[in-house]
């Protein structure tokens, strides 16, 4: 197996623990911290793919790797963005749970 | 050796990915985190992207990191709460099946791949002479798919308008954050006396270098916001109110630019974004040196969040 293969099925894990911690914690900021993970996943597996894409004495197709750093840039704005939101959350509800009110149901508030 | 190497790499990846989600406190999860992000550069240079690993250690694992250690200061109160929602076993099951589902589609389409995979890199190849600008990268990002880089440039703008939009009513216009006060004559005031220099001639070099070489304005922009957030930290200056005219006028300016470049582009070249011919590094560099303040205003204030005072204190 090569580096490129083994480091794309990596990934494929990292998508997978991403998803399990968005779902299953219930803090909002692990939930973000859980999504960041899986979409580091999904770089990765582009990155693997870019590799896989050598050639013209380039060691990687340069077309995904600059769109990978637009993609990493875009993931921090939002972040920021994800964060601002839970911090005003806090400071006019006081709490940081995404129950639906009443908490009868259960799951994702999204 | 390197297959060793590699394998060690992934294997403390996956480790440090389960440690963000299952850690006891959201502390440990974002120190995990950013520890995570560093080894993910390691992946990036192991893929032969250097550029995607400056910029992932840079914005990745660095600012997103020093972000999530913000929030977690403050969030401290609200994680003992948030723990007895844990939901049950049935729930942690079904979501334990749904993301083994997902990982296994992907790893079924990883291995299906064709051989060889398809690539742009020849095209590439043959038209980046034309440009004038040695690193692929840029190439890409300010010639061939410059679209895509004037997007990116304008969604961090609107990113941190709806930051700024999350400003109480009375502190509309005010001052991000609290103020910083630390001893003057301490160690932090000391680095942010000594190394906003060396910073500034490292940043400024690396978007030089990014026509090049790996680096550009991104990687340069992190390293220039950080020199800024240290002296903001050290409590040497305030953050700027964001009513400040100037301040906002920076900040559009690189789209604005990027804009004018490209509307250039429809008269000279016949196409939006078009570079007329033998002009294409001097635009180039025109869009670099114009996004650059635009970058570094955006990532700092990103990184400050939404007025909580008002502008006069």
């Amino acid at each position: 197996m090569t580096a490129e293969t083994l480091i794309a099925l990596v990934a494929c894990a990292l998508v997978g623990i991403g998803l399990y911690g968005l779902i299953v914690q219930p803090h909002p900021l692990r939930k973000l911290v859980a999504f960041n993970v899986m979409g580091s996943g999904v770089f990765v597996i582009f990155g693997a793919l870019a590799r896989r894409g050598a050639a013209a004495g380039m060691p990687a197709d340069p077309v995904p790797q600059a769109l990978l750093i637009t993609a990493i840039v875009v993931a921090f704005a939002a972040t920021a963005m994800t964060v601002a939101l839970l911090l005003r959350l806090i400071e006019s509800t006081g709490s940081a749970s995404l129950a639906a009110e009443p908490p009868a149901a259960d799951g994702e508030a999204r | 050796m390197r297959a060793v190497v590699s394998l060690v790499v992934v294997l403390l990846l996956l480790w440090l990915a389960v440690w963000t989600v299952v850690a006891r406190d959201a502390f440990l999860a974002v120190a995990g985190f950013i520890a995570y992000g560093l080894l993910l550069s390691l992946v990036w240079v192991r893929l032969y992207g250097i550029d995607v690993a400056l910029t992932e250690a840079a914005i990745g694992g660095g600012l997103t990191g020093a972000l999530l250690l913000g929030a977690v200061g403050r969030l401290r109160g609200t994680e003992a709460a948030a723990r007895s929602e844990r939901p049950g076993v049935g729930t942690r099951v079904l979501a334990m099946a749904l993301s083994l589902g997902v990982t296994a589609a992907l790893v079924l389409c990883v291995l299906a791949l064709p051989e060889p995979g398809p690539t742009l890199a020849p095209q590439v190849a043959r038209e980046l002479p034309a440009t004038g600008v040695g690193n692929p990268i840029t190439g890409v990002l300010l010639a061939f798919r410059a679209l895509d880089t004037l997007l990116e440039a304008i969604v961090l703008v609107i990113a941190l308008i709806g930051v700024w939009s999350l400003a109480p009513d009375r502190f509309w216009g005010g001052r991000p954050g609290m103020r910083h006060h630390a001893d003057p004559d301490g160690v932090l005031a000391y680095f942010a006396r000594v190394l906003p220099p060396i910073g500034i001639v490292v940043g400024v070099y690396l978007l030089w270098a990014g026509a090049d070489h790996p680096g550009g304005k991104f990687q340069s922009a992190t390293i220039l916001a950080a020199m800024w957030m240290l002296v903001q930290m050290a409590g040497l200056a305030d953050a700027p109110a964001v009513g400040n005219r100037l301040l906002r006028a920076g900040i559009v300016a690189g789209p604005l630019v990027f804009v004018a470049v490209g509307l250039l582009g429809l008269w000279t070249a016949g196409y939006f974004l078009g570079y007329p011919q033998g002009w294409a590094k001097p635009m180039i560099v025109a869009i670099e040196v114009a996004l650059l303040p635009t970058l570094v205003l955006v990532l700092a204030l990103l990184m400050s969040g939404a007025p909580a005072r008002s502008a006069e204190r």
